[in-house]
């Protein structure tokens, strides 16, 4: 159990930075969530708080104490990798046991421990095999298995889902949310999957470019993003952006001192609704229609040749080339800043 | 006629069968026809036209046997072969452990500039590394053999476990460090195991390489510490040259690594490919 800090962090590779000033404090027992695009620096972070990468400036705290200078073994944290890195020349008992065995456990604690852990993880059968005969599912218990033994303090996760198939990608999620109820250790889970980081995170940290860009819990993200990047970035599919001279006449009277000039509009796919050609915000040319069994994702052309899709529980009946009408709720039209792209408090 | 794509595949496969034949027995023939001459007599073994069909006879062994000791020449080999490449794994291993997974910058020059002394010639460093024995006492000892040995084999086995090492995902090396343990854990439990099949090729490289080197076992041993090699050496100078007598202790010096590498040839090629194959 403990806490985590990250004060003030830099990390350069060579003479480039690649982490600038990142500062974060996650809580004892907290599920924090590290998302952002390819190359933004969650792994490099990742892997600092891991103890895998020295610290370029800045401090590491675990549970009120500096990091830095400790070894990874010694900072109480486990790392369960993309590529699951099990030892493929030990058993997968062997492997969960080989932290353990390193610290010099009592063979019987082990032994106890390693079973404990099988168990939960369903791993009970398999603990003679070597790796190579496992699924990618079961090797990757067997990475959590190894991580959980331990009893660290910390737990950090690299992408852990990425190399398994869609449906055992969600069954393992689950078994992640259950192990953290269950088990109420510190976790940092890197992800570029937006479901993923929705689903787990107590909190979400949207990172780009080795900057945080914005932190707090799914909802807040998702009805507040603070800034253009972080409102594509959560939500799938991505938002919707409009200029303000595609938007109808009526408009204007859904904002308060609407000023067009310089600004970008946000509305989610999920959020725009079909309606009549009076009270319409938007309207635009029915283009295509991609039918996903539980709703339709329907995209359309404004007359500015900008594009948009909606999301829709009935197909519209119309033919391609139809004009159709939208309307959203206030709160759910986004203002950003098109220069900066940051969000202007709303209508 | 026609052929099926079939029958032509068969046929390119039946003629690069045929020129892989011609091409090894080009190679082998001058190993057949030392064993040959070496159950020839002197004179036999100088007629022309060559003889192909003769009587064996076994003089030249019973001579060797009388006149030499084999079998302390044939241990000084394997002693200073396999003690060097002892020796020289001893050190390579935990180098090639360090170049492989803390690289700097320079890794890859150090590398080349370790291969690049093999391309200086060993004569250019033969008096001072004489002289050197000869101060130290170690002329004529098997101990000086094996460290030249070690080291003169150093660049290329590192430069090879280099490699294979390079195969081992980073990630399991992280794991085992969080797992907690020490370096020569790591070595011994982790990188030892998951390379096993490159360091016996690389070990067994380098014991054919000693078993065959000539310059150092001529300059630096004679009656004590002589290896094989040296012994074929000392059959053709002092005595003139007796074909069918130097044929005979060139065979007994090439049995032995031969059967050797025909035992262990499986592991070898995957040596000498890099762990290209796998
Ligand atoms: N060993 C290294 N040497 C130099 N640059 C590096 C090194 N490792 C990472 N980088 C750079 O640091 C940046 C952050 O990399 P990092 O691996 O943390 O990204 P990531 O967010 O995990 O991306 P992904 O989602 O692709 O895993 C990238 O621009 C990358 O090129
Ligand atoms: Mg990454």
């Amino acid at each position: 159990m403990a806490n985590l800090t990250l004060e003030n962090i830099f990390k350069s590779y060579a003479d480039i930075e690649v982490i600038h000033d990142v500062t974060l404090d996650i809580a004892d027992g907290e599920l924090v969530v590290f998302v952002g695009p390819s190359g933004c620096g969650k792994s490099t972070l990742l892997r600092m708080i891991a103890g895998l990468e020295d610290i370029t400036k800045g401090k590491i705290w675990i549970d009120g104490r500096v990091v830095n200078e400790v070894a990874p073994s010694k900072r109480g944290v486990a790392m369960v990798f993309q590529t699951y890195a099990l030892y493929p020349h030990m058993s997968v008992y062997r492997n969960m046991a080989f932290g353990l065995k390193q610290a010099k456990t009592p063979a019987k604690e082990i032994d106890q421990r390693v079973r404990a852990a099988a168990d939960v993880l369903h791993l009970t059968d398999f603990l003679q095999r070597s790796p190579r005969a496992l699924s990618g599912g079961q090797r990757q218990r067997v990475a959590i298995g190894r991580a959980i033994v331990r009893e660290p303090e910390v737990f950090l996760f690299d992408e852990p889902l990425s190399n398994l198939d869609a449906a055992l990608r969600v069954q393992t999620r689950l078994e992640i949310a259950r192990l953290h109820e269950r088990l109420a250790t510190t976790m940092v889970y890197v992800t570029h999957d937006q479901v993923e980081a929705m689903t787990l995170a107590d909190r979400i940290v949207v990172l780009r470019d080795g900057k945080i860009e914005q932190q707090g819990s799914p909802m807040d993200l998702y009805e507040r993003p603070d800034n253009s990047f972080v409102a594509q970035f959560i939500g799938s599919p991505k938002m919707n952006f409009f200029l303000p001279t595609v938007l109808a006449k009526n408009a204007p009277s859904k904002f308060k001192d609407f000023n067009p000039e310089g600004r970008v509009v946000g509305i989610r796919p999920e959020h725009l609704r079909i309606c009549d050609g009076e009270s319409n915000l938007v309207s635009a040319v029915l283009e295509r229609v991609e039918q996903l069994g539980e709703y339709a994702l329907v995209h359309l052309l404004t007359e500015d040749g900008g594009e948009f899709n909606v999301k829709m529980d009935d197909i519209p009946k119309e033919p391609k080339g139809t004009v159709l009408h939208f309307q959203a709720k206030v709160e759910h039209i986004h203002l950003f800043d098109k220069e900066s792209g940051k969000r202007i408090p709303g209508p | 006629m026609m052929m099926t794509d079939r029958q032509r595949e068969l046929l390119k496969h039946r003629i690069r069968a045929a020129l892989a034949w011609v091409i090894a027995c080009l190679m082998f023939f001058p190993i057949l026809w030392m064993i040959l001459t070496s159950f020839k007599t002197e004179l036999q073994a100088i007629a022309v036209p060559p003889l192909f069909f003769f009587e064996p006879t076994i003089e030249n062994y019973v001579l060797i046997e009388e006149r030499t000791d084999y079998l302390r020449y044939a241990w000084n080999s394997v002693v200073t072969s396999f003690g060097g490449t002892l020796l020289g794994m001893l050190i390579a291993i935990p180098s090639a452990y360090a170049m492989a997974f803390n690289p700097s910058r320079r890794t890859k020059d150090i590398l080349l500039w370790m291969l690049s002394t093999k391309m200086l010639p060993a004569v250019g460093v033969m008096m001072p590394i004489y002289l050197i024995c000869q101060k130290l006492g170690l002329l004529d000892t098997r101990v000086a053999l094996i460290v030249i040995y070690a080291l003169i084999n150093l660049p290329v086995i590192m430069l090879i476990l280099f490699n294979y090492f390079r195969d081992i995902p980073k990630e399991i090396l992280e794991a085992s460090q969080i797992d907690g343990t020490s370096t020569f854990n790591e070595i011994v439990q982790i990188v030892l195991p998951l390379a096993w099949g490159g360091i016996a090729s690389t070990a067994l490289l380098s014991i054919v390489l000693l078993w065959n080197e000539a310059f150092w076992s001529i300059v630096l041993t004679s009656a004590d510490a002589g290896t094989l090699v040296a012994l074929v050496a000392s059959f053709s100078s002092p005595e003139g040259l007796f074909w069918a007598k130097l044929s005979a202790v060139s065979t007994l010096a090439c049995a032995p690594i031969i059967v050797f590498g025909w035992v262990t040839q499986k592991q070898l090629v995957q040596g000498l490919t890099f762990g290209a194959v796998k």
